[in-house]
């Protein structure tokens, strides 16, 4: 009996110990703020998975610092691809002269986006180099990379703080461009709340550090009993006072785009 | 409820659309003119309608008609149907039926191997704007590439400067009576089959055209009156044409060649170059492109097209300012002559439906073997005004 009764303590300390390591790492809080953060992109990413596909249309108000206003109308067909970043292809209607024009977009979540764009007067699809994404959308307060497909893997993330921010309970963190050189930010911190995931507010510095743009969003609306979209964006540029306001209507999902509307031959044919 | 989802299909499987631009054009020309018969100063106006009918699922009907009518010259005063055509979308293919209008290529100042439709040469020069092209076009779309097919069952003439117009040759060409090859003049069939490739940040395209060759060349004549003047001469061609672009960071790089078969000779052409794009230069705004192109025909000072062996350098910018401010200007020489060119096209918007623009062309220096040296006195400037509707 003897040896086999130290046998079991022993199997039974081993156990202990093992268990205790394995819980030891959350028990002590070991979850570095880097971890959390991504932990929190992650779960906010993997709650817009599945939307398949989706259409909506685009009113977007440049204001200039005297408050005069401009407009751009558009409408935006996104695909989700499996493992890879989504596709997408807006189509603008205004100003009329840009009217028909369409730009393709093929996200990665690795490496630089592939983009054509259609020019309706020449019937002509241009490939456009879209390594640099800190350019300005349309002449917008928006820069490429603002309105693009937001892939985890493009940032790296930490956890600052939690927050209540407009009545709701968020996580405060801060993300940094995996292609810093390419990016016009340094860093931007982002409000998410809690309970929904959804994104409230952005604070984007620039490559010097210091605040350029707050970007807030609002009347977010669930769609297809799981998606949360924002109705409205407004982008304030700290730095040049003029902001640009987006306003989302008619979202629709599992339309049944495929994979050929997000082609050189679906991008000619845009309507 | 019922009836309230039927109303909303209704309205949406069916969409009806007219929208298109009116246009006031002035040209203004810094020197006499060198041939007799030349005006000066010209106005035009210009319409460009354009009716769609579209069903939910993409297939639809497109009718543009064009017309200018300019104060100068009467061939530049034209009427052309752009398009009028019906797209069938199929769940594996995509038929136009109709007038119609195709481009191909990837470079900024030549376009070499664009071949479908005839240039509409007095609307201007750089080869850019189109006449509608009567076809049958397939195209079967697939993971590893796209198969075009073209029946084209009539051939449409190049358009001309008249004795009036400025940007012309001399003797001036006479429109009236061109030479085909074919003995079906322009009821020939032509065909053309081309297969086209996007991978990666790659975009390869390789085509056979078969049938009448859309650049004419210019036999000496005279007219019914007696008095000299250049016949347009279509001939029976094969071409098969290659364009290739690649996107490595910001470079974009580019390549289009033909080879080209016919009765009278067989030559290479081909056009390389890069665009380099800089965006938000020193936290302005402006987005600017540097393109250096080169362009080489087998042709050489024979070539009827002025890029025989020339260099272009460019520069794109665009403003990204609320009214869309952009620019593109050139410089092209020649490396065998003397013969440079200077152009220029600019554009802003004015308020959400006017757009203005303001072209330059400018021939820096010039030898008399070359194709531009006819235009040598034709400097101008011109400024659009457009009212989109």
């Amino acid at each position: 009996m003897k040896p086999c009764g130290k046998a079991a303590v022993y199997l039974f300390t081993a156990t202990a110990v093992m268990l205790l390591l394995m819980l030891l790492p959350a028990a002590a809080g070991a979850e570095t703020p880097e971890e959390k953060g991504l932990a929190i992109a992650r779960q906010a990413d993997a709650r817009d998975k599945g939307f398949r596909d989706s259409t909506v249309s685009l009113l977007m108000t440049l204001k200039n610092r005297h408050g005069q206003e401009s407009i751009r109308r558009m409408r935006i067909k996104t695909l989700e691809v499996e493992g890879d970043g989504d596709k997408s292809l807006s189509i603008f209607d205004s100003p009329r002269d840009v009217r028909g024009t369409a730009l393709l977009t093929y996200t990665h979540k690795f490496g630089d986006d592939d983009q054509w764009l259609y020019l309706p007067a020449l019937k002509r699809v241009k490939r456009i180099s879209s390594r640099n994404k800190s350019g300005s959308f349309m002449g917008s307060e928006f820069a490429y990379e603002d309105i693009a497909s937001q892939e985890v893997e493009k940032y790296t993330y930490k956890w600052l703080r939690d927050e209540v921010y407009n009545g709701l309970e968020c996580f405060v963190i801060e993300r940094y461009p995996v292609d810093r050189k390419n990016s016009g930010y340094k860093r931007q911190v982002i409000w998410i709340d809690k309970k929904e995931y959804r994104t409230l507010k952005v604070d984007y510095y620039d490559r010097k550090d210091s605040l350029l743009k707050t970007l807030t969003l609002s009347g977010y609306r669930k769609y297809g009993n799981r998606f949360w979209r924002a109705s409205g964006m407004n982008m304030m540029n700290h730095q040049n006072g003029k902001s640009t306001r987006l306003e989302f209507s008619d979202y629709r999902f599992g339309v049944g785009l495929r994979d050929s509307d997000f082609s050189r031959n679906g991008l000619k044919r845009a309507r | 409820m019922l009836a309230l989802v039927f109303l909303f299909f209704v309205s949406r499987a069916e969409a009806c659309e007219l929208s298109g631009h009116a246009t006031v054009e002035g040209r203004f020309f810094f020197n006499d003119a060198l041939f007799p018969g030349q005006e000066g100063e010209s106005a035009s106006v210009a319409l460009q309608p354009e009716f769609y009918h579209g069903r939910q699922n993409g297939s639809g009907f497109t009718f543009t008609p064009f017309a200018r009518f300019d104060s100068a010259d009467p061939e530049r005063s034209h009427f052309d149907i752009r398009e009028l055509n019906y797209l069938m979308l199929g769940d594996q293919w995509e038929l136009t039926l109709g007038i119609s209008r195709v481009f191909w290529g990837v470079t900024e100042f030549v376009h070499l191997v664009d071949i479908i439709n005839q240039t509409d040469y007095v609307e201007d020069i750089d080869g850019e704007d189109k006449l509608g092209q009567p076809m049958i076009h397939l195209s079967i779309p697939r993971d590893r590439g796209v198969v075009d097919m073209f029946v084209l069952p009539y051939f449409r003439e190049r358009t001309f400067p008249g004795e009036k117009g400025r940007l012309r040759t001399q003797p001036v060409v006479d429109t009236g009576r061109p030479v085909y090859e074919s003995a079906a003049k322009q009821y020939h069939v032509d065909l053309a089959l081309r297969y086209s490739l996007t991978a990666g940040n790659w975009d390869f395209g390789i085509y056979y055209f078969r049938g009448t060759g859309r650049e004419p060349g210019l036999l000496l004549s005279t007219d019914s009156s007696g008095r000299p003047v250049l016949v347009p001469f279509y001939m029976q061609i094969g071409q098969t044409g290659l364009d290739v672009q690649a996107v490595v960071g910001d470079w974009l790089f580019k390549l289009e060649s033909i080879y080209r078969t016919s009765k009278e000779r067989d030559f290479f052409a081909g056009a390389a170059g890069f665009e380099y794009s800089m965006v938000n230069v020193a936290s302005s705004g402006l987005d600017a492109g540097l393109i250096a192109e080169w362009a080489y025909d087998e042709r050489g000072e024979e070539a009827p097209m002025p890029f025989d062996n020339d260099v272009m350098l460019g520069i794109r910018l665009a403003l990204n300012d609320a009214a869309g401010t952009e620019a593109l200007m050139g410089i092209s020489r020649d490396l065998d002559s003397r013969d440079s060119v200077f152009s220029l096209e600019s554009g802003r918007r004015l308020g959400e439906a006017w757009k203005i623009t303001l072209d330059a062309f400018f021939v820096i220096d010039s030898s008399e073997e070359d194709a531009v040296y006819p235009l040598r006195a034709d400097d101008n400037l011109r400024i659009r005004l457009s009212y989109y509707f």
